[in-house]
C-alpha cells in the first residue's frame, strides 16, 4: 500500500501540469461524491444515537453531541414494529427460497433445446415485461383469489421473474449440453438431471437471483399498503416505517387509502425525530450486512442480464 | 426424455410425427414448468383480461367474479370522462416532465461517473468510490425519502450549509415548494442510482482496447483527447442500447418516489399517472375509471417499447427486446 502511494505520488509528479489539474480536480469531485452519498447514512446514524431532546436544537452532524441508547430502548412502544420485522424476515427468507428455487427449475426447462414447449413457455414469460394488467386489474385479481389480508399475497404473486428467468437460463445455456445428454444416457431422469448436475453447478447464479430477490422482498412496502394496509398481523417493517415517516412529513400523499388518514395522525403525535431514525436504522442494518455478499455477486448478474437483453 | 442430437437435428418434422409420445417423455418437464404456465396465466394474463372493466360500470361487492359478470357496460365514457379532466393532464404533464429529466439528466451523470471512476488512477480509491456509490441503490425508497426528506428539512443539514454559506437567507422547506418538486426527485434518483447505473458502462469501458489508449498518449494525446476519442466511441454502442431501452421504459417511471416525497401541497407537481390511478382508482372506488386510464397509460407505453425496437434495428444494432 505504502509503495504503491509512493509509485503513484512519482507517477503524479512525471505529469504535465494540466493533467495534475484534472487529476486534483477528479479527486475532489469524487470526494465529494462520497461525502454526498454517506453524509445522509451518518447523520440518520447519529441521531438515532444522540439524545432526543438535544436533536431538536439541530445541527447533529457526524457524531451524536450526546449518546443514549434510549432512543432505541424506546422502539419496544411500537409493538407493530416486531411484527412486521418478524413478517419482514419470514417473506424474505421463504419468498427467496421458494422464488430461486422455482426460478431455476423452469429456467432450466427452457434452456432444453429438445423440450416441445420451450418456446411457448419462454415466450409467454418474456411476454409478461413489455405488458402488465396495470393496478387496478392486479388489485382485483388478488382479491378474486383471496390473498388480500393474507401472507401469501408477499410470496405468490411475485414467485418468478422474467428477467432472473433470463439470467438463470442464460447461465444455465452455458453449462455444457454433453452433462445433460451423459448423464441421460447413465439412465437418469430429468428431475435426477435438475437436482444433481444442474442445480449444483448453478450455485453462483443461484446466488446472485437469492440476492436480487431477497433485497426486494425486504425493501418492498407497497403490497402491504396496497393488499393489507389495516393488518397487524401481517405488517412489514418497511411499511410501519413508511407509516411512521409519512406521518411526520405532512399530512401526506399516503392519504389516499380511505382511513389511513387517521392512523397516521396516530402515528405523527408519538414519534419524534430521533425515533424515526433509530427504525430507519434498523431497517438499513440487515442491507448493509448482506452488502458485501451483494457486492459480490450482483455484478455477474447485471452483465449476465445485459448480455442476453 | 433427453433427445440426442441426430434427433434434434430432424427438427420439427421429426417432432410433429411423434408428437404425443414426446410429451409423455417430456412429461417431467412439464411438471416441472406447466405450473408456472398457469400461474402466469392467473397474475399476468388474468389482469390483461380486467381491461373489460374499463368498459363498464364496475362496482366492487362480496365477489369479484360476480361484480364483473353483474356489472353494466358504458362504452367509452370512463376514456371521455379521462379526457374531460383537468387532473388528468396534471398527472399526464408531471409522469412526462419527470420522465424526461430522468432521461435525459438521469442517463448522462452514470456515463459521466464512470468515465471519471475510469481515470482514477489509485485502485483502492477507484474501488471505495466504486463499493460506496452502489449502496443507495439497495435501500428502500422509503427508507431513501425518509432520508432526503430529514437532509431537507427546514432543520435540516441542506439548510444550514446553504444559510452559513451565506446562499440563503431565509431556512427553506424544500419538499413543501411545487417548482423545486420535480428537480428534487430528479436529485434523488441521481443519488440513489447513479453508481448502480454506471456500472454497465464500466463493463464497456473495461472492454476497450487498453493499446488504443497507449498509442493516443504516444501521439501526444492529453486526458480529454483520449477521453473524447477512444473512451467514448468505444462505449458508443452501449450507450445507445441503454438509451433505446430507457425510451421503451419512458412512461414506467414508477410512482414510489413521488407517493413518498410528496404531499398535500405539491400535489400539483408530484401526482404522476400511477399516483392518479391510486387515488381515483381504488382510494374513491372508482375502479371502471382507474382501469382505463391504467389501459391508456400500457398502451402508450407499448407503442413506445416497439417504437424504441424497431429504432434500434434500423440503427442496427439489432433487436433488443
Amino acid at each position: 500500500m505504502q509503495g504503491n502511494f509512493g509509485a503513484n505520488l512519482r507517477a503524479f509528479r512525471r505529469q504535465k501540469t494540466s493533467s495534475k489539474v484534472f487529476d486534483l480536480a477528479l479527486l475532489t469531485l469524487m470526494v465529494l461524491m462520497l461525502i454526498i452519498t454517506l453524509f445522509p447514512f451518518l447523520n440518520v446514524l447519529a441521531i438515532s444515537f444522540n439524545e432526543s431532546s438535544d436533536t431538536v436544537k439541530g445541527g447533529v452532524g457526524l457524531i451524536p453531541r450526546q449518546f443514549t441508547f434510549d432512543n432505541y430502548l424506546e422502539l419496544a412502544r411500537y409493538p407493530a414494529l416486531f411484527t412486521g420485522f418478524y413478517i419482514s424476515v419470514s417473506r424474505t427468507l421463504l419468498g427467496t427460497v421458494v422464488s430461486v428455487f422455482f426460478t431455476s427449475m423452469l429456467a432450466y426447462t427452457i434452456s432444453r433445446r429438445d423440450y416441445r414447449f420451450r418456446r411457448f413457455v419462454t415466450v409467454i414469460f418474456l411476454l409478461t415485461m413489455y405488458v402488465s394488467g396495470g393496478l387496478i386489474p392486479e388489485f382485483m385479481v388478488i382479491r378474486m383469489f383471496g390473498l388480500n389480508n393474507s401472507f401469501w399475497v408477499y410470496i405468490i404473486p411475485g414467485l418468478v421473474g422474467a428477467y432472473n428467468l433470463i439470467i438463470m437460463r442464460s447461465f444455465i445455456d452455458n453449462i455444457p449440453y454433453s452433462l445433460q445428454e451423459s448423464a441421460h444416457i447413465d439412465g437418469a431422469s430429468d428431475y435426477t438431471i435438475f437436482f444433481r448436475i444442474i442445480l449444483p453447478l448453478c450455485k453462483p447464479a443461484l446466488a446472485t437471483i437469492a440476492l436480487y430477490v431477497a433485497v426486494g422482498h425486504w425493501n418492498s412496502w407497497f403490497d402491504t399498503y396496497l393488499y393489507a394496509p389495516f393488518n397487524e398481523n401481517i405488517t412489514t417493517l418497511q411499511y410501519e416505517l413508511m407509516k411512521i415517516l409519512q406521518g411526520s412529513i405532512s399530512s401526506s400523499s399516503s392519504s389516499i387509502l380511505r382511513g389511513q388518514a387517521a392512523q397516521m395522525q396516530l402515528a405523527r403525535s408519538i414519534s419524534p425525530l430521533s425515533i424515526r431514525m433509530a427504525i430507519t436504522v434498523v431497517t438499513i442494518v440487515p442491507i448493509v450486512i448482506v452488502y458485501p455478499f451483494l457486492q459480490k455477486y450482483f455484478v455477474t448478474g447485471m452483465t449476465l442480464g445485459a448480455v442476453k437483453s | 426424455m433427453l433427445l440426442r442430437p441426430a434427433e434434434l437435428k430432424n427438427g420439427r418434422s421429426g417432432q410433429s410425427r411423434r408428437g404425443l409420445r414426446t410429451v409423455w417423455q417430456q412429461r417431467q418437464l412439464i411438471i416441472m414448468s406447466f405450473p408456472f404456465v398457469i400461474w402466469v396465466f392467473c397474475f399476468r394474463y388474468l389482469p390483461l383480461f380486467g381491461w373489460v372493466m374499463a368498459f363498464q360500470d364496475f362496482k366492487l361487492k362480496r365477489s369479484v367474479v360476480d361484480s364483473f359478470f353483474q356489472a353494466n357496460f358504458v362504452g367509452f365514457k370512463h376514456f371521455i370522462e379521462m379526457f374531460r379532466d383537468e387532473r388528468f393532464f396534471l398527472a399526464l404533464r408531471n409522469t412526462l416532465a419527470m420522465s424526461v429529466l430522468g432521461l435525459t439528466i438521469g442517463f448522462v451523470v452514470p456515463i459521466l461517473f464512470a468515465i471519471l471512476i475510469n481515470e482514477l488512477r489509485n485502485g483502492l480509491f477507484k474501488r471505495t468510490v466504486q463499493t460506496v456509490s452502489y449502496l443507495p441503490h439497495f435501500i428502500s425508497w422509503v427508507v431513501a425519502a425518509g432520508m432526503i426528506s430529514q437532509m431537507l428539512a427546514s432543520t435540516g443539514p441542506v439548510n444550514d450549509l446553504l444559510i452559513s454559506l451565506g446562499i440563503l437567507k431565509t431556512r427553506v422547506v424544500f419538499l413543501g415548494e411545487g417548482q423545486l418538486f420535480w428537480g428534487l426527485v430528479t436529485v434523488s434518483d441521481l443519488w440513489k442510482e447513479t453508481g448502480w447505473n454506471a456500472i454497465i458502462f464500466l463493463a464497456a469501458i473495461a472492454g476497450v482496447d487498453p493499446g488504443l489508449y497507449e498509442a493516443a498518449r504516444i501521439d501526444g494525446a492529453g486526458r480529454f483527447r483520449s477521453i473524447w476519442h477512444i473512451t467514448l466511441p468505444g462505449i458508443m454502442d452501449v450507450i445507445i442500447v441503454i438509451l433505446i431501452m430507457n425510451i421503451g421504459w419512458f412512461i414506467s417511471i414508477g410512482f414510489e418516489k413521488q407517493l413518498l416525497l410528496g404531499s398535500d401541497q405539491v400535489r400539483s407537481y408530484s401526482e404522476v399517472i400511477d399516483l392518479y390511478v391510486l387515488r381515483f382508482g381504488i382510494g374513491l372506488g372508482r375502479y371502471s375509471f382507474g382501469t382505463a386510464v391504467g389501459i391508456f397509460r400500457s398502451v402508450v407505453s407499448l407503442i413506445l417499447v416497439f417504437s424504441s425496437n424497431l429504432l434500434a434495428r434500423r440503427l442496427g444494432r439489432g433487436s433488443i427486446i
